[in-house]
């Protein structure tokens, strides 16, 4: 569980910074571009953007791979899984809860209707 | 992504709705995921009063929310902070709900919102949450072909 929290605070402390979602926005696009492709559209120097793939890395939202002097980042989804799981559990929670609240609503209602009959 | 809507329509008036949403003898008849009993429901509802409700899932595990109401317009709007004991989420998150008249009785709007504590929060604020929609939802479809 402490496990679990600590990989889900890394996913989304790697999302929060707009820079790094720009990255994992394109990678959806273009999988598998060169780090300097990747740096191109950004103001920010190359060693920057770098830092920034250091975290998406050990968030283990990307993979990168060498072949000779190129590096190609890959994008790795699954963080994101265990991300939206997590949210799930809550939209499950919350939804089975509402449904019996509707259904104990509407029974008090009709109970409160009959008395005041 | 972290933060959660859900709506319902109720044939009961909102008074009817607000009860079932603050009474304990309301909150023990629909409080938690699944049909485990609530073993204890305590709300104080005044503005900084707090609620504390522990209840058992049918796995066998108990669980245990509290917080502080935040906001109390009866019958149409509570809003109110949330956290689950025991470290099951660190943090704290806010719950809000509003609820309409209708023709049919209530609209229950529920907003579950500042999920994941500080990193949410920090992201609200600097207003992401509309870029990462868009990256959840591609890998909600990838997730629903994964096979299961």
């Amino acid at each position: 569980m402490v496990n679990y929290d600590l990989r889900l605070n890394r996913t989304f402390a790697a999302l929060v910074d707009p820079t790094r979602r720009a990255i994992l926005a394109r990678l959806e696009r273009e999988d598998g571009k060169s780090v300097s492709e990747l740096a191109k559209p950004f103001a920010i120097k190359l060693p920057a953007v770098m830092k920034h793939l250091d975290v998406l890395d050990d968030a283990g939202l990307i993979t990168r791979s060498k072949v000779g002097r190129t590096v190609t980042v890959h994008l790795s989804p699954q963080p994101m899984f265990a991300a939206l799981d997590w949210l799930r559990r809550y939209e499950r929670f919350w939804s089975a809860s509402l449904d019996r609240l509707t259904a104990y609503a509407e029974r008090k209602e009709a109970e409160t209707k009959k008395a005041g009959r | 992504m972290t933060s959660l809507t859900l709506v319902r329509r109720i044939a009961a008036r909102p008074s009817t709705v607000f009860d079932a949403l603050t009474t304990p003898e309301g909150i023990a008849c629909w409080w938690g995921p699944d049909d485990g009993p609530v073993l204890l429901a305590e709300t104080d509802v005044r503005v900084g009063g707090r609620f504390r409700v522990r209840f058992r899932t049918l796995d066998g595990l108990e669980h245990e929310s509290s917080g502080a109401y935040l906001e109390i317009v009866r019958p149409t709007r509570l809003a109110m902070s949330w956290r689950w004991e025991n470290g099951e989420d660190p943090g704290e998150s806010l719950v809000e709900i509003d609820l309409r008249i209708i023709a049919e009785g209530t609209e229950l709007t529920f907003t579950h919102s500042r999920l994941h504590d500080e990193d949410t929060r920090r992201s609200h604020e600097e207003g992401w949450n509309g870029a990462l929609d868009k990256l959840a939802r591609h890998f909600i479809q990838v997730a629903d072909r994964r096979p299961s």
